[in-house]
């Protein structure tokens, strides 16, 4: 094969998927972002003749597109296999409306959870919600796929489900360039039988819908993203996502039906690969959810007998299960100390996590972003976290357990566009029910996590052309939060004074520790005074090596060592600043008792 | 010529890995293979270690490289070398940059940096180079370009001629950093050819 420019591009799975989205005319995307799906909206929003949005969360997302779809336009929708939960009300009932202009719902799942706090299998969506689901094996045919997932929407009157995983997203491969498709126009059209979902319209829908389900089962028997490729030998594979590549390495030449649409499945192909081969054996990652609906068909198989059913798949995991004698002399890992993933330097997260760590009997009931970590050492200062938006409610719940035993006790943990995506509704819920929770906003003005994504509160959109900013101290006022107090995280000895007063009081109280994220552009830009350590006022007390700031070093020190650097013989050690890795949030300068960290400007 | 291959490139985020192993598989589409690249985003990249899968061939199906299957790892730091050894094979060959990044554990003075890592894995008869790109950054004159001079270093392994490489830096490098860029792939291929000879 070659790689011609004017014909192929090479793209990851997301830049496919927009690519693909676009050429299928697609009018109107919304998505909240989540890895590993965020680079399809921002990429998406570059196209011409495509509003593309940041949503405050995938509910609102998918509502947002389903609007569009009743508008007669193509829409999508992209979250994470998480935010399929939070917009699982909205597809569920979907499923009976269908729409009028197609309709597809991007879930990316992660299985091996690289960035998610579980690895949820989405194909189960699709079973349960009643509605056809496409999952791609690589870029290119995650391009190819979007049309046809369009095209079948508007065809069956169906939302359609399309699932990525990690090894699709964010994997780079070779794509071909197509043009896009004579978009359709908007209009009106009242169809309220189909559309108001009241009960006596629901049912109609309801029976309708088992209708188009069958007509998508009979569709599934056909279309060209299922298919059998032919091979040798005793044993033949049923696979589809990226275990299709898996098998295709580690069984070249043996027979395999790909599919390419997992949800309704082709029965009468099924049957008739399953009748071709000697031993069928049903690769996929997480759960055996082709393997029990093939058996649930009669048809025997192997599956997660042999195929872990956690983590992530690979060629050799593919091989070795079914051919352990394949098994190969690997050199053993190392023992060498782990690099988890931390809070940059000059994180302002960092500032207010420091401060909680050092008060005494706390709960700290976390949430999902870049402060999650937080809760690793050397600063250890998150108890809980479980979803987006999690961090209030579940400060709420044990307030109401612990009752008196929890007073000035708890605190919950968010960041801004969290509280924006589902903190809101539980701020609202714990001054209505008088929660005695301390609430701290991490108002970083960005989603961070995800690689900066703008939210309600940052006051530009998805192209950074500005927009409304949600003023995070009125809204708290608006629920019904009397005090309201802003914080700088990075000044810490006024930031401990704060939250040692506040977590005292009655009444639900919210802090806003507001400081910019360090990696934004305009302040990477903004020349900020850089900290250097002067070694000889060093005395070896760690109260900077504390904060865990990866700028900073910690140099043992023997006793003979100590005495030769003109240390006393009991220091241990010293600390330094890699200047280089400084941002120069000046944590560390207040820390310091002894004036040994300084900014260089002083200097 | 090699008709297929895996190369591993291992760092901590933020080292420039990506812009690396982007560089190498455009120049190896352009030398007529087929490929595909895996990368973690999001939580692993927050100064954690990261790795991208790079693999090439006729066809290539599956984006990850097998254990005990890397032809050549580039190690943008030492201990993301040693971390990487179990994706080693006899054969493989090691580029490792010199510099050493602290892990927090060993930041915090709760572990110590190992020593002598890369013994274990010459050790085991693989063949390792060592380069300091940051010291040819330096000579170049622009410490952000190590990342290409180990991709300069690590080209030495590859069939792909250098002027493909040039190539697809004059294309896909902002014309301001192209020409520091260009001298610190040059550097980084003629520091591994002196140490070879």
């Amino acid at each position: 094969m070659s790689f011609d420019s004017d014909k192929n591009l090479w793209l990851s799975g997301n830049e496919a998927i927009a690519l693909g989205a676009w050429e299928a005319g697609v009018q109107v995307a919304s998505g909240y972002p989540g890895t590993p799906s965020t680079e399809i909206m921002g990429n998406l929003a570059r196209y011409e003749g495509v509003y593309a949005e940041w949503a405050p969360n995938e509910k609102v997302g998918l509502e947002v597109a389903i609007g569009a779809s009743f508008a007669g336009v193509r829409a999508l929708a992209t979250m994470k296999h998480v935010g399929l939960n939070v917009a699982a009300d909205p597809l569920f009932t979907a499923a009976y409306t269908g729409g009028r202009g197609g309709l597809v719902v991007l879930t990316a799942d992660d299985p091996q959870m690289h960035s998610s706090q579980n690895e949820q299998d989405n194909r189960n969506y699709a079973f349960a919600a009643k509605l056809p689901m496409f999952e791609p094996s690589d870029p290119a045919e995650a391009r190819e796929m979007m049309a046809s997932a369009f095209a079948l929407s508007e065809e069956l009157d169906l939302p359609v489900l399309f699932r990525t995983t990690t090894r699709v997203a964010h994997v780079k491969g070779v794509v071909r360039k197509g043009e896009r498709r004579q978009v359709a126009a908007a209009s009106i059209e009242k169809m309220p039988a189909k559309f108001v979902m009241l009960p006596g319209n629901a049912r109609v829908r309801r029976a309708d819908l088992e209708e188009r389900m069958r007509r998508a089962r009979e569709r599934a028997e056909t279309l060209a993203e299922n298919r059998v490729e032919e091979g040798s030998g005793r044993r033949g594979f049923i696979t589809a996502g990226t275990s299709y590549n898996y098998v295709k390495e580690a069984f070249p030449g043996a027979p395999v039906l790909k599919l390419g649409m997992v949800w309704p499945l082709p029965e009468k192909m099924i049957r008739a690969f399953a009748d071709s081969v000697e031993e069928l054996i049903v690769v996929e990652e997480l759960d055996p959810f082709l393997e029990n609906h093939i058996r649930a068909m009669g048809i025997d198989c192997r599956g997660k007998d042999l195929i872990p059913g956690q983590g992530e798949l690979n060629s050799y995991i593919v091989r070795t299960a079914i051919e352990p004698e394949s098994r190969r002399e690997l050199f053993a890992p190392l023992d060498l100390p782990m690099r988890p993933p931390n809070m940059c330097a000059g994180c302002p997260h960092r500032g207010l996590f420091y401060c909680l760590s050092r008060m005494k009997d706390i709960f700290v009931s976390g949430d999902i972003g870049c402060y999650t970590l937080g809760f690793l050492p050397p600063l250890s200062a998150m108890d809980s976290c479980v979803c987006m938006g999690a961090s209030v409610t579940v400060a709420h719940g044990m307030d109401k357990a612990l009752g008196r035993e929890g007073a000035g006790r708890i605190v919950a943990v968010l960041g801004d566009s969290t509280f924006m995506h589902s903190g809101i509704t539980g701020l609202l819920n714990s001054v209505y029910n008088e929660s005695n929770a301390m609430v701290i906003i991490l108002d970083n003005r960005i989603t961070a996590m995800t690689g900066h994504q703008q939210n309600p509160a940052s006051g530009r959109n998805i192209k950074g052309e500005p927009a409304h900013a949600i003023d995070l101290e009125q809204l708290c006022h608006a629920v019904g939060v009397e005090r309201v107090t802003v914080v700088n995280p990075h000044r810490i000895g006024e930031t401990r004074r704060v939250l040692a007063g506040e977590i005292e009081r009655d009444g639900t109280k919210v802090i806003i520790s507001r400081a910019p994220c360090v990696l934004l552009p305009e302040e990477v830009r903004r020349k900020k005074p850089l900290y250097v350590t002067d070694p000889d006022k060093c005395t070896g007390c760690r109260a900077c090596v504390g904060l865990g700031c990866p700028a900073i070093s910690w140099h043992p020190l023997t006793p003979e060592e100590a005495l030769a650097r003109g240390y006393r013989e009991k220091q241990p050690g010293w600390a330094e600043i890699t200047t280089v890795q400084c941002n120069g949030c000046g944590q560390c300068a207040e820390l310091c008792k002894f004036e040994a960290i300084t900014s260089k400007e002083e200097k | 010529m090699r008709q297929s291959g895996n190369i591993l490139f291992t760092g901590v985020g933020g080292q420039g890995i990506l812009l690396a192993s982007e560089l190498t598989a455009y120049a190896q589409l352009a030398a007529g293979f087929d490929v595909k690249k895996s990368e973690v985003h999001g939580m692993a990249q927050r100064g954690g270690s990261v790795e991208a899968h790079l693999r090439y061939g006729e066809r290539v199906y599956s984006p990850l490289i097998e254990p005990g299957t890397a032809d050549i790892l580039v190690a943008f730091e030492t201990l993301e070398a040693a971390r990487y050894l179990p994706y080693l094979h006899e054969n493989s060959a090691v580029v490792v940059n010199t510099m050493r990044i602290l892990p927090p554990a060993v930041a915090t003075g709760r572990m110590e940096y190992p020593v002598g890592v890369l013994d274990e894995l010459t050790g085991r008869g693989i063949r390792v180079i060592a380069v300091d790109a940051f010291e040819i950054a330096r000579e170049v004159g622009e410490l952000r370009t190590a990342n290409v001079a180990m991709v300069g270093a690590m080209s030495n392994f590859l069939a792909v001629s250098p002027g493909i490489f040039l190539d697809v830096i004059d294309r896909k490098v902002k014309e301001r950093f192209r020409e520091v860029n260009r001298r610190a792939f040059e550097a980084g291929r003629a520091r591994v050819q002196d140490v070879q000879q």
